[in-house]
């Protein structure tokens, strides 16, 4: 059931006011995420092996897979006004929401590929036309209220409709960041950490549950755990 | 022309909730039985923690063969039908495979709804345009069965009135059983500990709900893990107790029951007397007709009643059992919608729980309380849960505090509140009206080019006002346990496609309103039984699967023990 709650009359709101909560120390490390990693794989039910050179991130090897460059251009951007890199911690981009999407379109979600090759033309043909820029280079006010626009479906050119185009980017860029990171999204396991989810487990203890938040984030993939994995490599051990 | 193979005595047409439950007393009785299954086996590494796979691309079940004949939906006649999604799937064990496991018998008022309130309250309260009657039989009739299969499937709860011993730990209102369920209830959690005490502070008696889901080692499989997938990921460990791990493998054991996968059966034939003779079935590229004696259908209702009008023949032709014209008519899906939904300044420590583990009310559920001065019959059960996952979470309701769903502002909400919301679950008592029905859609078709079905239904008064009445108490309950926002949702306008979808085979003694006489087999076919929800008349305020599962039990029993006045 959609509970989304779209937009809701302005309210003063405060952002710094956050849970006193050992949980999210991790949160604001941002680019200190792979230690973070480290620090729960030791905990976890699959030893990581230890990277050579932990303070280096392992070289990313991606090809776009139907996307193109100018299009993910635009995306990223989108991506970030929508969950954005801020000092409350990394946001879609460091999930790297629009590679995951990029994988969703080119398989599972192909049926949204040609919404969102017309979409992004038509906010990159509207950015030009308007503010006579780039999507990716105007300032972020103004990229916020194009976005806006969209939402309230305010603006010509979009499939299934503005506000349908809008819902999709929507969709997808949460997919992307809260997602297993086995898709290609919610890499390093930010989406998790932002919202202090502690992570997949295979069993819940009542102590766990009693930690809450608390419980120290376990950074594991469904895929981290031998029986979900195409093959344990040990002639299916695991089969229950 | 379809390959005729070797007869069996019984053949079952699907082998999920109810078709597997109904398999193995047949089995256990000697009867040769052949069930025949559109989806295949499916095994507990097949279920990994994967909120994206399970819950938002909806694996397995988009790739079943439900998934191509999903119904259409339409509030009335004179709106157009479209299609949407089906809530089920296709395995052998079905939607038990990854169902809620809620499991539930109904209420002694639930077999008695139009005589006891014509009793009560006159017959005047009976909602203009129902077509609600009394089951053939009440609740004591049914109770031996509840009781086989919360022992043999392994349900696990907390009684609330064994042989009239009330206790408050259960549910109250629940009908007299014969002993406590097999295993202890889900463990408690802050949160159920939360809106437990804070229904005692209403002076309402909480309860931990029933579930097939095991809390110890059961019958060889290990208790629940509590690690969050459960809804739509069906289980790991196998402690869900679908029929796959416990009705299904018990019928095999026996060495009477053949399961045939992938087997997607299109007609059930009847000869010239009007008997049934077998169905026809496609797997792969394949065509066969299955002769039986006896043929079961169990699919679930939309299938059962497709199933049905899809037979036509000289015999029946405006499909089979239905020269009455009441195949397709008393249909009714659950309103279990209109949710409330709230917001706490604290967490509630639900990242591992399931949608089984909560808290109920049933002070205002049936009859439970006085409807004297009140405009409507009937009432809701109160139902909250555990069950939290991190994607849906963020797409939680943020009652009004931002101004968009999205940014900055939006994210500090979220990585505030992630989990500190809740929305509630509530089960109404839904009626059957003369204008709710299914019947062949005249336009859209499954991959094989026959008709889809149609849906026309609406929610009328009686379960708007219902509605209405329950967010009052639940927003009241969550007001209570300290909820600092409350929202609720609308009260719901068409039945969409569902999945506690009842009627359309109704059972009855009257063969001029009802399909399947009081042991579940066709009044106009008698070697044709169906069992499933599509024979319910009510729908009680609480989970069909166990009802619908003890029906199908005291249907195989009555035919093994009926044997020769049934299929000769």
């Amino acid at each position: 059931m959609a509970q989304d709650d779209p937009t809701m009359p302005d309210r003063e709101f405060e952002p710094g006011a956050q849970p006193e909560n050992p949980g999210r120390r991790n949160l604001l490390k941002g680019a200190g995420l792979v230690g973070a990693a480290a620090i729960g794989g030791s905990g976890a039910l699959i030893a990581q092996q230890p990277s050579p050179a932990q303070n280096e991130p392992a070289p990313v090897r991606e090809a776009l897979e139907v996307l193109t460059a100018a299009e993910v251009e635009t995306l990223e951007v989108i991506c970030d006004c929508l969950i954005p890199s801020d000092e409350l911690g990394p946001g879609a981009r460091e999930a790297r929401a629009a590679h995951f999407i990029d994988r969703a379109l080119a398989g599972p979600d192909a049926d949204d590929l040609e919404a969102f090759r017309i979409g992004l033309a038509a906010v990159e043909d509207y950015a030009r036309t308007v503010v006579g820029k780039p999507f990716s280079q105007i300032i972020r006010d103004r990229q916020e209220s194009i976005l806006l626009a969209l939402q309230q479906n305010k603006l010509d050119g979009f499939m299934p409709s503005a506000a349908g185009f809008f819902n999709l980017l929507r969709n997808h860029t949460i997919n992307g960041t809260f997602c297993d990171p086995y898709y290609g999204g919610n890499r390093d396991f930010v989406g998790w950490d932002m919202i202090r989810y502690p992570g997949v487990r295979i069993g819940a203890s009542e102590r766990d549950v009693e930690l809450g938040a608390d419980l120290p984030p376990n950074h594991q993939s469904a895929y981290d755990y031998l029986p979900y994995t195409k093959t344990d490599g040990r002639g299916g051990a695991n089969r229950a | 022309m379809p390959r005729r193979l070797e007869g069996a005595d019984v053949v079952i047409v699907g082998l999920g909730a109810a078709g597997g439950v109904a398999s193995l007393p047949l089995a256990r009785a000697g009867l040769k039985v052949i069930g025949l299954e559109a989806g295949g086996w499916l095994g507990p590494r097949d279920f990994g923690p994967d909120e994206l796979r399970n819950n938002y691309r909806n694996w397995p079940q988009a790739v079943q063969k439900c998934a191509g004949e999903a119904p259409t939906v339409r509030a009335t006649a004179s709106d157009r039908a479209v299609q949407g999604g089906h809530p089920m799937m296709n395995a052998v064990g079905g939607t038990s495979m990854h169902y809620w496991a809620q499991s539930w018998r109904l209420n002694p008022w639930d077999f008695e709804v139009a005589s006891a309130t014509r009793r009560r309250y006159g017959a005047g309260r009976i909602p203009a345009g129902s077509t609600v009657e009394d089951w053939p039989f009440g609740y004591e009739e049914l109770e031996p069965f509840y009781d086989l299969v919360e022992h043999t499937v392994g349900v696990s709860g907390q009684a609330g009135n064994v042989l009239g011993d009330i206790d408050r730990r259960g549910n109250i209102f629940e009908g007299e059983r014969r002993r406590p369920y097999p295993m202890q209830p889900l463990r408690a959690s802050p949160f159920t500990e939360l809106m437990g005490a804070a229904a005692r502070g209403l002076d309402w008696n909480p309860f931990q709900g029933p579930a097939a889901i095991t809390t110890e080692a059961y019958d060889g499989r290990p208790p629940c893990q509590y690690h969050g997938f459960c809804s739509r990921g069906g289980c790991h460990v196998r402690s869900k107790s679908s029929t796959a791990f416990t009705a299904i493998p018990k019928a095999q054991e026996t060495g009477n029951l053949e399961v045939v996968p992938y087997a997607r059966v299109t007609r059930v034939v009847a000869g010239g007397d009007g008997r049934v003779t077998g169905v026809e079935y496609v797997k792969g590229n394949e065509h066969f007709y299955q002769p039986a004696q006896v043929v079961l259908l169990a699919g679930y209702t939309y299938e059962n009643v497709r199933l049905l009008l899809l037979s036509e023949s000289s015999a029946f032709p405006n499909g089979l059992a239905n020269n009455s014209g009441q195949v397709g008519r008393h249909y009714l899906s659950h309103h279990q919608g209109a949710p409330v939904t709230a917001l706490f300044d604290r967490d509630l420590h639900n990242w591992y729980g399931l949608p089984a583990q909560g808290v109920a009310i049933d002070e205002w559920a049936d009859d439970n309380f006085d409807h004297g001065a009140l405009d409507f019959i009937g009432g809701a059960n109160l139902w909250v849960h555990t069950d939290r996952r991190p994607m849906s979470a963020v797409r939680m309701n943020t009652f009004g505090q931002t101004s968009r769903n999205w940014g900055s502002q939006w994210k500090a909400f979220i990585m505030k509140n992630a989990d500190r919301s809740n929305s509630s679950y509530i089960q109404k008592t839904t009626l059957p009206y003369e204008d709710n029905y299914l019947d062949l859609d005249p336009e859209v078709k499954d991959p094989f080019g026959q008709p889809v079905i149609r849906i026309t239904a609406r929610y009328h008064e009686n379960e708007l006002r219902i509605a209405q009445f329950a967010q009052d108490k639940m927003e009241q309950w969550y007001r209570e346990a300290g909820a600092t926002h409350v929202t609720r949702s609308g009260l719901g306008n068409a039945m969409g496609a569902s999945t506690h979808a009842y009627g359309g085979t109704r059972m009855g003694d009257d063969r001029e309103t009802n399909v399947v006489d009081r042991w579940g087999f066709c009044h106009e076919v008698s070697n044709l039984g169906i069992v499933g929800a599509s024979v319910m008349g009510t729908s009680g305020a609480r989970n069909p699967t166990l009802t619908s599962q003890a029906l199908s039990w005291r249907t195989a029993d009555y035919l093994a023990n009926n044997w020769s006045q049934v299929a000769e």
